[in-house]
């Protein structure tokens, strides 16, 4: 009871941790390189915890983002819906990949997601982006498997679900 | 122990329920989208969230406060004493230019009152702080630490030291955002020091200077020109540093000019940067009269008379 409990909490924690580094400011040298942290997150839980991540909840995830940072609401509920969709179809395999294969996934995700965002942008009426914007996708990838085992470990040591 | 493959862990999850879960999630998000884009929702909800969202970023705005604290506490003795002494000498610089120029003030407002104009010299703004939030939309803005309930209004135009660095875009009960002057979408009427012409700077794709796409080509436009605010339009005061001039070249068209320049106002470095609070004084026709009635102390002896001759005054106004 107790440990479910403590596995919820973190759970929300890490996707509130998620929000809180989308909106912290890097250095302006730095700012293209910072990965889209909520996907990351979710993509995590989607492929450790099936039954506690849905497209519901991705879509409540994407809400809150958009309020917090968002240019339009919705935007971030339609790309992290389309992600977490894709995500969960694919679990069973993606979850037997080796990690360098996973990463690859992800990467292929990632943009993905840039590409939808590109698409909403665009329609929207925004200008396209510089060329440096693509960058974030490829940090992404490459920071998710220090990512996984990270996390994965934080939880056989926390002994949570 | 083999697991059973069934439904709750399908190897190819192919249900068509998911796939229509989807579909109703996706076209949810587009409607919202939509609507938002025509009636401006986001604001209206931070604004009624803003208990919740505001506290989310100071919380965010904490990392880069942090740094900066840090940054100034192991900052070593020479580096705060050579930066005081410089400090110390723009004052007294812009100390005697403030003297000379007081002179000229009164100078202005004198010939000002001879020629029965309004504008003054006079500045009026509040002084407020950036905070560190990252809000995604391709750096082209900023937060400040001020709100409604400090005064701030949509529209008041903000600047540094050195130039205008925007204007408020939204605003929350206890913070604000400001649209940059590099924003794409922004346009900002400026007049170049050197000849007068007037014309309209606009924010570029890169986010870091400014386009001026439509120049005559009989322009005398050099590297190096200063841009003014014109204080066309309304919404910025004449005479404030908007860029310089860093490029000149023909337009793809040929019709026209183009010059890029580089924002004065360090958009990116700014800690703290002031509001301006009177706005500048719209160019053009005067607003319209209000129609006045009868004077008031007439009302209660004619008030039969007033009612009888309302539909008279109307008819009035329409012919």
């Amino acid at each position: 009871m107790n440990r479910q409990r403590l596995s919820l909490w973190w759970f929300a924690g890490t996707l509130v941790f998620a929000l809180l580094s989308m909106l912290v400011p890097l250095p302006g040298a730095l700012e293209p390189f910072k990965p889209y942290w909520p996907a990351l997150l979710l993509l995590y839980w989607s492929l450790e915890s099936e039954d506690r991540v849905t497209l519901g909840l991705a879509f409540m995830v994407g809400l809150a983002t958009d309020l917090l940072n968002g240019v339009v609401l919705g935007e971030q509920a339609l790309r992290l819906t389309a992600l977490v969709f894709i995500a969960l179809r694919f679990r069973s395999r993606l979850r037997f990949f080796p990690m360098w294969q996973q990463a690859l996934a992800v990467l292929a995700l990632l943009l993905n997601d840039r590409i939808l965002l590109l698409i909403v942008r665009v329609l929207a009426g925004a200008s396209l982006p510089p060329a440096s914007w693509w960058i974030s996708p490829f940090v992404g990838a490459a920071l998710w498997p220090f990512l996984f085992l990270l996390l994965d470990d934080l939880r056989a040591r926390l002994r949570i679900q | 122990m083999a697991r059973t493959r069934d439904e709750s862990s399908p190897l190819f999850a192919g249900n068509a329920a998911g796939t229509l879960r989807l579909i109703v999630y996706l076209a949810l998000a587009v409607v919202l989208m939509v609507l938002d884009h025509r009636n401006g929702w986001l604001w209206r909800l931070r604004y009624a969230t803003a208990a919740v969202v505001e506290p989310v970023y100071r919380l965010a705005g904490l990392p880069a406060a942090g740094i900066r604290a840090v940054s100034v506490t192991f900052a070593d003795r020479q580096r705060l004493t050579e930066q005081n002494q410089r400090l110390r000498e723009d004052l007294l610089l812009a100390n005697a230019k403030l003297n000379r120029m007081a002179a000229v003030a009164e100078q202005n407002q004198r010939l000002k009152e001879l020629l029965d104009t309004q504008h003054s010299l006079k500045l009026n703004v509040q002084l407020a702080r950036v905070i560190g939030v990252d809000l995604g939309a391709y750096r082209y803005a900023l937060t400040l630490n001020m709100g409604a309930r400090d005064g701030v209004r949509p529209g008041q135009p903000v600047i540094d030291a050195r130039g205008v660095m925007g204007q408020v875009k939204e605003v929350l009960p206890t913070t604000s955002m400001v649209m940059l002057i590099t924003d794409p979408s922004h346009a900002i009427p400026v007049v170049i020091e050197r000849t007068g012409l007037r014309t309209v700077a606009y924010g570029s794709r890169d986010g870091a200077q400014l386009s001026l796409p439509n120049i005559p080509q009989a322009a005398d436009v050099r590297v190096g020109d200063k841009l003014l605010t014109s204080g066309l339009g309304g919404r910025f005061p004449p005479g404030f540093p908007v860029g310089e001039v860093r490029s000149v070249a023909p337009s793809a068209s040929g019709m026209f000019l183009v010059a890029m320049a580089r924002p004065s106002a360090d958009l990116d470095r700014s800690e703290d940067v002031l509001l301006l609070h009177d706005q500048a004084e719209p160019d053009g026709p005067p607003a319209p009269v209000t129609p006045m009635g009868p004077p008031r102390d007439l009302a209660p002896a004619a008030s039969a008379s007033a009612s009888a001759s309302a539909p008279s005054a109307a008819s009035g106004v329409r012919r």
